[in-house]
């Protein structure tokens, strides 16, 4: 069993599994459940001046009969009285000193309630703060939230008004709600942030009921905005957990990552494009807090076979991270189908020739199966049938070995590379 | 054998392929490859876009699903749920190559077609052609008929089937192991066929309350669909003992009257045949709580015509298979039958023989005949020039087209037997023929 005991921003926490703030961190029995389960950490759900919700707060995205890839809602923080969450918190850390409990925190833009309400969570036995930056609605337009995190000043005013009063590490959770996230982070370091965590879910309408044609989750007949999250987002939170971690203005800083984790695959992703931490929300709400057995099972039974320590994982991948101008424009594969394997299901052919380079070859054998083929001159090597093949390594992509000198778009333009030849179009 | 209870032995006869729900059906037609040149497009009869109506549930689009189902075949709410999907359609899918359960087409199909054929429709999905003056006589009201009938009507004809027996439906109504489908289901779907126009008229038997002289007289063309008939005695004694069957008779019965007034509890069967009648009457004799069911065969298993997918649920249902044995007389007392009295078979030199001294007799209190369908010869020979096959099938083309000039066929009179879905293909392409026909005379 591999050490899955990590710190983060100076935070030592059992494993690298934190429940993000979100309901499942509702209440103190929630979370001293989840402790038990096996979870090393939770982001209390968000505390400001209680708020009142309003019913019918989620609505999900569900793909090909999979449910809940993506997840939505217009819920905002935490509707239960400060005091009575304080007190909770007080409990868990009592009981479960040896587990991570972070506090997230949104009040309005006054360096006193942000000051006070810092106080208090440490009082109560933070173990670190999370201040969020990120929920892009309802609290928006009250100016806290993403209204705070899509302006850089305020991201950095805030974050230097927190540590005025701060004695414990403070993360801030960013919003994927910008058109760069690396301005996000980089005010939120100037402003004396310990670490970041991204991404809050984004901005978005989960879709209507087309009987009614309400937008969803339907009030009374009325939808707003929501914040979308689950599966569907991963790959746009692993490109910005990438950037930040690769930004020389911000490398090195801490990072918890978030969005879409629901296996311990998505965490080894996450982890090897520099977080130190995951936050799972989605997952949790639609499997429980069981999920983690496997999470820290797989992981460690990975990093085992890997012969890794979680630190070496740690922004493995991050040097592979480049510029497109950078990549070999040199380096060939072509499709190959494994005929032994092939079921004749003709996808990869009604792919390729439609939606890509019309390079497989089709046609109905004597027994009726259809029979298909790559041609070779025609293939450019883009993956796609390899995609769309529904048989366990039936298409591989294969290098085509070539005498040239790898050569990127940059040293062909700037360098007098030279291109190996490609196939010819029709 | 199967528990004989009286609300078991209804239970017995629910649903052999249920209904999925919305969100088991989502899922498995989103299982489905959508496979370019499909296999199982090609094992159907009807040729249905299997992909294309499986693709439409997982977009949500229900109608659009079901009309690409009816019309290929306009008995697709029958066909989804008795067709032997394992040997057409699921049996071709290349899911069988991975190793995995073949996508569930025929539950699928029923998703898709259920609410169109028995919910009854605000906007129909089909309807009459506008006339076009022309008129098409059915004999018979079966799958055959019907499947001709329906396209003819779209195709502006005036359709008029007529049936001898009360009912329409033929087999599709009586003969379907019930299930498979009950009676009442399969009457529902004709009532909507009824809908698009198709005229029936039951109670006409063709050579006796209507002349085949009449038909001509009236009607533009003729189509023959008139199946084949019951399953006569097999010539050995005690045969007209009262217990003695034709498992037709015997099937029609129990898909027609309540199951407490056809259960068989405490009493034996004996089902003489080997293909897939004699396995229905095994397993619907078990399933109506009969003690114990043999089904007599006279030559081994592997001779056996019956799906090896219906031999196993006759079996599960504990349904003794003897083989190579032939009854040789029915026994008796007060007129009631008591016993089968068999001798065992062996094949020397590829002709069937008995074996010295293995008489024996199995105790049982009826014997249904499942030994193969009649041929209605002397209905037929009144279609004067009709060519027929020595053995009594009537001989058409791939268009169903007879010897007669204006004369068509399809069904199981033409092939000797087979599915529903053989019979509405038939009768489809024989419509279509009929067309091309009648419109080249214009
Ligand atoms: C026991 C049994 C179980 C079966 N199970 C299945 C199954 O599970 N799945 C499947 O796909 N297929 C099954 N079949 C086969 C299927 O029922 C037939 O292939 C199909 O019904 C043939 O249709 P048809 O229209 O050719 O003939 P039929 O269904 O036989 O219809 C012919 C009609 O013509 C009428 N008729 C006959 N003579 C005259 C006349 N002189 N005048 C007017 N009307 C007349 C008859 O009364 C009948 O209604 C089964 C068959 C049997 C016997
Ligand atoms: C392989 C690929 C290449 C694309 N190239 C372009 C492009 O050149 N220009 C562009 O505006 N969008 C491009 N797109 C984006 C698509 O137009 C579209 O906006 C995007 O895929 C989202 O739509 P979809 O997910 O519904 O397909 C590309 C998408 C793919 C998958
Ligand atoms: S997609 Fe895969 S299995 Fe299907 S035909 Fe192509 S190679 Fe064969
Ligand atoms: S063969 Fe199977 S997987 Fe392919 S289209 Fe037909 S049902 Fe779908």
């Amino acid at each position: 069993m591999a050490d899955l005991s990590c710190n983060i921003a100076g935070i030592e926490t059992p494993n690298p599994f934190w429940l993000a703030s979100a309901p499942p961190t509702n209440t103190g029995d929630q979370v001293m459940r989840a402790f038990d389960a096996g979870w090393g950490g939770a982001v209390w759900k968000t505390l400001g001046e209680p708020i009142v919700n309003v019913w019918s707060r989620y609505g999900a995205v569900d793909i090909n009969g999979t449910k809940m890839m993506g997840l939505n809602n217009i819920e905002l923080i935490t509707d239960r009285p400060l005091d009575v969450n304080f007190k909770e918190i007080r409990e868990v850390k009592d009981r479960y000193p040896d587990h991570t409990v972070i506090v997230s925190l949104m009040v309005e833009s006054d360096p006193d309630a942000w000051h006070d309400i810092v106080q208090r969570a440490e009082d109560a036995g933070a173990d670190g703060l999370e201040l969020n930056f990120g929920c892009p609605h309802g609290m928006s337009e009250r100016g806290m939230g993403s209204a705070v995190g899509q302006v850089p000043e305020y991201t950095r005013q805030i974050t230097e008004w927190v540590q005025e009063a701060a004695t414990v590490p403070v993360l801030v959770k960013l919003t994927p709600n910008i058109s760069d996230i690396r301005y996000a982070a980089r005010a939120a370091k100037e402003g004396g942030a310990d670490g970041v965590s991204l991404i809050n879910t984004i901005n978005s309408i989960i879709g209507l009921d087309i009987d009614s044609l309400e937008p969803q989750p339907a009030v009374n007949g009325k939808s707003s905005h929501g914040g979308y999250c689950g599966p569907a987002v991963k790959p746009i939170a692993l490109n910005m957990v990438s950037q930040i971690a690769n930004d020389p203005d911000t490398v090195g800083l801490p990072i918890s990552g978030i969005g879409g984790v629901s296996t311990w695959r998505d965490a080894v992703e996450f982890i090897a494009l520099g977080s130190s931490t995951v936050q799972v929300c989605t997952a949790v709400m639609h499997y429980g807090f069981r999920i983690v057995e496997d999470l820290k099972d797989g992981l460690s039974n990975y990093l085992d076979e890997k012969d890794m320590t979680l630190e070496e994982l740690r922004g493995y991948s991050l040097p592979k991270i480049h510029n497109w101008k950078e990549l070999d424009l040199n380096f060939a594969v072509n499709a190959q189908i494994n005929q032994e394997k092939c079921i004749g299901c003709g996808l990869c052919y009604t792919a390729c020739e439609d939606g890509a380079h019309q390079a497989i070859h089709a046609e109905r054998r004597d027994d009726g199966r259809t029979y298909v083929e790559v041609k070779p001159d025609a293939c450019v090597g883009c993956n796609l049938c390899s995609l769309v093949c529904p048989v366990d390594g039936c298409i591989e992509m294969v290098e085509i070995p070539n005498d040239f000198d790898p050569c990127s778009w940059e040293d062909y333009t700037e360098n007098d590379g030279v291109l190996a030849p490609r196939p010819e179009h029709q | 054998m199967s528990d004989s209870s009286t609300n078991q032995v209804s239970a017995n006869f629910s649903d052999y392929k249920p209904a999925l729900d919305n969100n088991a059906a989502l899922a498995e037609s989103n299982r489905c490859l959508n496979c370019y040149d499909a296999p199982c497009i090609r094992a159907c009869p009807t040729a249905i876009d299997i992909p294309g109506f499986i693709k439409k549930i997982a977009s949500g689009n229900l109608r659009g699903s079901a009309r690409v189902i009816l019309e290929s075949n306009i008995l697709g709410a029958s066909c989804a749920r008795v067709c032997p999907t394992e040997e057409l359609c699921e049996g071709a899918c290349v899911m069988h190559d991975l190793d995995e359960k073949p996508i569930d087409i025929g539950r699928l199909q029923r998703h898709a077609t259920d609410p169109v054929v028995f919910n009854g429709e605000d906007r129909p999905l089909f309807e009459a052609g506008s006339s076009n003056g022309r008129r098409v006589a059915l004999v018979g009201a079966g799958p055959a008929s019907l499947g001709c009938a329906a396209e003819l009507v779209q195709l502006g004809y005036e359709a008029v089937c007529f049936e001898k027996a009360d009912e329409p439906g033929g087999l599709n109504s009586f003969g379907i192991a019930d299930y498979k489908m009950s009676y009442e289901t399969a009457i529902k779907e004709i009532e909507w066929v009824q809908q698009l126009g198709v005229e029936i008229r039951c109670g006409q038997e063709v050579g006796q309350d209507i002349t085949v002289e009449q038909l001509y007289e009236d009607f533009d063309a003729v189509f023959i669909g008139v199946g084949l008939g019951g399953v006569g005695p097999i010539g050995i004694d005690g045969e007209e003992i009262d217990g003695v069957r034709d498992s037709l008779e015997f099937i029609a019965e129990l898909k027609t009257k309540p199951k407490q007034e056809v259960a068989l509890r405490g009493k034996k069967v004996a089902v003489i045949g080997g293909g897939n009648t004699a396995i229905d009457a095994v397993t619907q004799s078990a399933r109506l709580g009969a003690d114990r069911v043999y089904l007599v065969y006279r030559r081994g298993p592997e001779a056996m015509g019956a799906y090896e997918h219906e031999q196993e649920l006759a079996r599960k249902d504990g349904g003794i298979f003897i083989y190579n044995t032939q009854p040789v007389e029915v026994l008796g007392e007060d007129g009631q039958v008591t016993g089968l009295r068999c001798v065992r078979t062996e094949t020397r030199h590829g002709s069937l023989e008995y074996i010295d001294g293995s008489d024996h007799v199995l105790d049982v209190d009826y014997v249904l005949r499942a030994t193969g369908q009649s041929k209605l010869t002397s209905l037929l020979e009144q279609f004067e020039g009709l060519a027929i096959e020595d053995w009594g099938t009537v001989i058409a083309d791939e268009d169903g087209r007879t010897s007669l000039e204006n004369v068509w066929a399809g069904g199981d009179c033409v092939s000797g037997g087979q599915e529903v879905v053989n019979a509405v293909a038939e009768g489809k392409r024989a419509a279509q023929s009929i067309h091309e026909n009648l419109q080249g005379e214009r």
